[in-house]
């Protein structure tokens, strides 16, 4: 955060506070991030509690409570909790011992490990489902080989296992990269003292080693928890229809817009996410302190003894399970037929002219949306970092508060909110409401995405001097000349990588975008490819979308890692 | 000045958006169809269509027929939609009552040549609110590869799906959020009876492997080979086999023949355009348009037969089993969704576990008969769970009772649901339990 040791000339900002309190441009500016945040995330949850809380005889909490008495809906809760615990559980068996190794062991092709293990992150867990689907489904070709050498049937990838299986493969390498680097940071003579002291193997792990670094893995992991709880895209593609989010869609969409029982679901999904969230930060609070200054990094050993090869063969093992979703969605986009055989029988680059040439809306509309997203998240980002830093305004956390509570937010039921809210009024002059036209999905993940972007901003512009600000004021330059020549021009690298990281997300949206979804023409990529996986025949078209959509993810995180510093970024 | 120009930058950005966003709503020549059809259906007809009408655009809202009801019914007054376009012929009653629709008679010379009955029941609205394109029956498609894989007779009939062997491999939709799905499940209930229909298909979703969201999911499934056989309109088997898919497709003999329709939303913003759709649907090169394989659908006007691609159906010279009753459909419509979805959709897992038990059962007790064992206890408790497991929790009479309050009364529907989930619950954990005691006494404990 800014330096204590360059304070700002009282003198000028003193006798200006005669006349302003406040700078009324800045105040201005206030209003305007305000009343941005307010309508594109304040007003769609306020409208989403109203839902739930407000019917014809006032206020009421039967809705929600009628939640708690119907069997359904407390199916839904327990199988979203499990898919949230399991899929969790299962991301930290597979990151755990891999992070070990690469962050205790020195070995050749280190790098190129750690890059393989995080490939999962750029498939979006809706897209790896219909991946898994064809390597690990019903008919998939493990499941086949399985079943036809070793007489094994077993569905891996089906039912609530198969959403555990897509979430716990797109996550683990998040896992993976915090765990990685808790242990990097480690201060070896914590665990060298301990040796000492004559603890050793498991003793030494369980005593001090897991405790140093389980904040910043429970941080992670509880991340995990809260997306695989809340998604919608991955058990719609997989046909599980007892969890929350699922619940939610159905009821607003088949039943009615207002119908209570949606907006009861909304409230307990946002209630479970705001509880993950605030336990992650609690955590990540804890026992962070009890380290002091780090005392070097420890040489890495080469490896040696059975120990480090059994962590190999699983960092491999685990390395070829990731793969499998890219694999499935690869293969399917090209097979013309592929019905219970391990590989395609026929192969074509139909599917791919389809959605490139005779349905090429879905990827120019993703473009333009995420383009528009990206362009505005980080414009009110910008702001939102100015007023932060340099701002002097009353209650300066209330917008960034508000900017970055979404990211607690389901999807579906930012979705819900923003029906309810933008689909009632139609705005002026055009004569339909704002739900009818294409502006609303950037709006959307503007709203989804926008703490990405306000963190990414914010930590750059912590980084640029007050000073160098101020000697431009000392040569002349008035304050929007600075900004321009001085402080955006050295913000511009983390500002594009907040950007680009606010495209590739909002390119594989799903859960909020399917419920404002209605003309065909307007779709983005995410909605496309669950279009065709419905059509009879087009699982390939949805395939191809699927890989398109891997691209451009996985350049989009590149390209923001190499702007924006080694931070991972993490998709979705 | 520097105000200035920044609050000038942020005006010129919002005038930006906004001309942007009109732009893409100022298109004079449109119409709006919403459909529940698969992309391969409504992307041919948009494309043919604006060949047909230059300057004209179509603009295509995909919904599953049911949340197609739901949008149309809550912009009533201010519809956003010109066109429903759907197999369910229920669903067009259905509008057609709750007063949603436009009354349009096509030009006489795009109806000639179309019957007025197809399997007795009328192709067309009698009261011109609605009019048949095409025709559906409903019947069972299977993947030949799966069949052969698993050694499974191939089935004929809805009774055949009843078959133990069938344990695990069916795949069905579910009528609440399907239209197609609903419509078979109509056919059988109105073909077997309330009674009888309800058993059939209580049974039958105990052996289906899956029920999925949309009708597309099932011959997708039994396509891939996730699942054996599905229960599909009869398209999805016919655009399957033309694009060389290993599956085969059969009409069973209780089945209905149905017209697929299309029907202007009352109060509809493109009037002009929503006309102009509706006769391209019946014009010759609309009406051959379906025989394309990846369409597959069985146009309305009889003459076109002889055109018609090698090996495909004539609904009119087709003798189904059921005349369909859309108006008995159109009215017990939210009952019958509602009540499929407490006893079968949400329950599914109980179902499938009671009659895993009961099949379990039965070899244990044909076990003991072949040793010679007394297996008369354990048949009793065996019919029981039997009762049990395909239990119908309404009856006839009581449907017709409380149908039209269900559609009505939410808070009525919501306290129905509840007894009817219950009800299920409880009737198949019993069955689970009987079948595990039948199993027990069989084995002579």
């Amino acid at each position: 955060m800014a330096s204590p040791a360059v304070a700002s000339p009282p003198a000028v900002p003193a006798r200006r506070s005669l006349r302003w309190r406040y700078d009324p441009a800045q105040l201005a500016l206030y209003a305007v991030l305000l009343g941005a945040v307010s309508l594109l995330v304040v007003l769609p949850m306020a409208s989403v509690l109203r839902g739930a809380f407000v019917d014809a005889s006032g206020f009421t909490v039967a809705h929600v409570a009628r939640f708690f008495y119907t069997p359904l809906y407390l199916e839904s809760l327990r199988n979203s909790l499990v898919v949230g615990a399991a899929a969790t559980l299962v991301s930290s068996v597979l990151a755990v011992p891999p992070a070990f190794l690469l962050a205790r062991y020195r070995f050749p092709g280190q790098t190129l490990l750690l890059t393989w293990l995080t490939v999962p992150l750029v498939i979006p867990p809706f897209v790896g489902a219909i991946g898994l689907n064809q390597t690990l489904g019903r008919a998939g070709v493990l499941t086949l080989l399985l079943e036809d050498h070793l007489g094994v049937s077993f569905v891996a990838a089906e039912g609530l296992r198969g959403v555990v299986l897509a979430h716990a493969l797109h996550y683990f390498p998040f896992v993976l990269l915090t765990v990685t680097a808790a242990l990097a940071n480690l201060d070896p003579s914590l665990e060298e003292a301990a040796k000492v002291a004559g603890a050793r193997g498991v003793r030494l792990l369980r005593r001090v080693t897991l405790p140093l670094v389980a904040p910043a893995y429970a941080a992670g992991a509880i991340l995990v928890f809260v997306r695989a709880t809340d998604d919608l895209g991955t058990p719609l593609i997989l046909n599980v229809k007892n969890m929350l989010g699922p619940q939610a869609y159905f009821r607003i969409t088949t039943i009615a817009r207002d119908d209570p029982d949606g907006y009861a679901i909304s409230v307990v999904m946002l209630a479970l996410a705001l509880a993950a969230v605030w336990a992650a930060t609690r955590l990540g609070r804890r026992r962070e302190v009890a380290t002091l200054a780090t005392g070097g990094r420890r040489p890495g050993q080469s490896l040696r003894g059975p120990g480090a090869w059994v962590l190999l063969a699983f960092s491999a093992v685990v390395g070829f399970l990731g793969l499998l979703p890219h694999l499935g969605v690869l293969l399917l986009s090209v097979s013309r037929v592929w019905s219970l055989t391990y590989l395609p029988t026929g192969y074509t680059l139909d599917h791919y002219a389809e959605i490139l040439f005779r349905a090429p809306q879905f990827v120019q509309n993703t473009l333009l949306y995420s383009a528009t997203a990206a362009v505005l998240a980080v414009a009110l980002a910008l702001g939102i970092a100015y007023l932060q830093h340099r701002g002097r305004v009353p209650a300066p956390g209330l917008v960034d508060f508000a900017a970055t509570a979404p990211i607690a937010v389901p999807g579906v039921v930012l979705g819900i909110g923003f029906l309810r809210v933008f689909d009632r009024w139609a705005l002026p002059w055009v004569g339909a409401p704002l739900t009818a036209l294409w502006v609303v999905f950037p709006l959307l993940y503007v709203a989804r995405r926008l703490p990405y972007a306000v963190r990414a901003t914010s930590a750059a512009m912590a980084q640029v001097h007050p000073a160098l600000e101020e000697a431009a004021a000392v040569c002349g330059a008035r304050r929007w000349r600075t900004f321009r020549r001085v402080t955006f021009p050295l913000l511009l690298g983390g500002v594009v990588a907040a950007g680009v990281l606010v495209f590739v997300t909002a390119a594989v949206e799903f859960s909020a975008t399917v419920l404002l979804i209605n003309r065909v023409e307007q779709s983005p990529l995410s909605y496309g490819i669950y279009l065709y996986a419905q059509s009879p025949r087009g699982r390939g078209a949805a395939a191809a979308l699927g890989t398109v959509a891997v691209l451009l993810v996985a350049v989009g995180t590149y390209v923001a890692n190499r702007i924006g510093g080694k931070r991972p970024a993490l998709a979705l | 000045m520097r105000r200035t120009r920044a609050v000038a930058v942020v005006l010129a950005l919002i005038c930006a958006l906004a001309v942007l966003s009109g732009g893409a709503l100022a298109q004079a020549q449109q119409v709006i169809v919403l459909t529940s059809f698969p992309r391969e259906l409504f992307e041919a007809y948009k494309a043919a269509f604006e060949r047909a009408n230059p300057g004209w655009t179509m603009v295509v809202v995909s919904k599953p027929t049911t949340a197609g009801i739901t949008q149309i019914r809550e912009r009533a007054g201010r519809p956003d939609v010109d066109v429903f376009w759907a197999s369910a012929v229920d669903a067009f009653v259905y509008l057609k009552e709750n007063n949603l629709l436009e009354r349009y008679t096509p030009p006489a010379e795009l109806r000639r040549g179309i019957p007025e009955r197809v399997a007795g029941f009328p192709i067309n609205d009698p009261d011109g609110y609605f009019v048949g394109f095409a025709v559906s029956g409903y019947g069972i498609m299977w993947n030949t590869a799966y069949l052969e894989r698993r050694r499974l007779p191939e089935p004929k009939e809805w009774e055949d799906l009843l078959q133990p062997v069938y344990f695990g491999h069916l795949i069905m939709s579910t009528p609440s959020r399907s239209g197609t799905t609903h419509l078979t499940v109509e056919t059988i209930l109105q073909g077997y009876g309330w009674n009888r229909g309800w058993q059939l298909l209580v049974q039958m979703a105990g052996n289906m492997g899956a029920l999925t969201e949309r009708s597309f999911g099932v011959p997708e499934a039994v396509i891939a080979g996730q699942y054996g056989i599905g229960i599909v309109i009869d398209f999805f088997g016919l655009s399957a086999i033309a694009s060389g898919q290993p599956v085969r497709f059969v009409y069973p003999r209780v089945t209905s023949l149905v017209p697929a329709n299309v029907g202007i939303v009352r109060g509809a913003p493109n009037p002009e355009g929503a006309r102009r759709f509706v006769n391209y649907l019946l014009s010759d090169d609309g009406q051959r348009l379906l025989f394309r394989p990846e369409i597959g659908r069985l146009p309305v006007r009889a003459s076109l037969y002889a055109q018609a691609p090698r090996g495909f159906p004539n609904p009119f010279r087709m003798s189904p089993g059921v005349r369909f009753d859309a108006d008995l459909s159109a009215a017990r419509y939210q009952l019958v969704t509602r009540l499929f979805d407490q006893v079968v959709t949400f329950r599914h897992a109980e179902l499938r576990r009671a009659w895993e038990a009961i099949y379990a059962a039965e070899r244990a007790v044909e076990e003991a008969r072949r040793q010679g064992r007394d297996v008369a206890e354990a048949e009793r408790l065996l019919r029981q769970a039997r009762a049990s497991a395909r239990l119908v929790p309404v009856s006839e009479a009581t449907a017709m009772e409380i149908a039209q309050q269900v559609d009505r009364d939410a808070a009525y529907r919501a306290a129905k649901e509840r007894e009817w989930e219950a009800l299920a619950r409880q009737s198949y954990g019993r069955a689970l339990q009987l079948a595990t005691e039948a199993a027990q006494a069989a084995r002579g404990r």
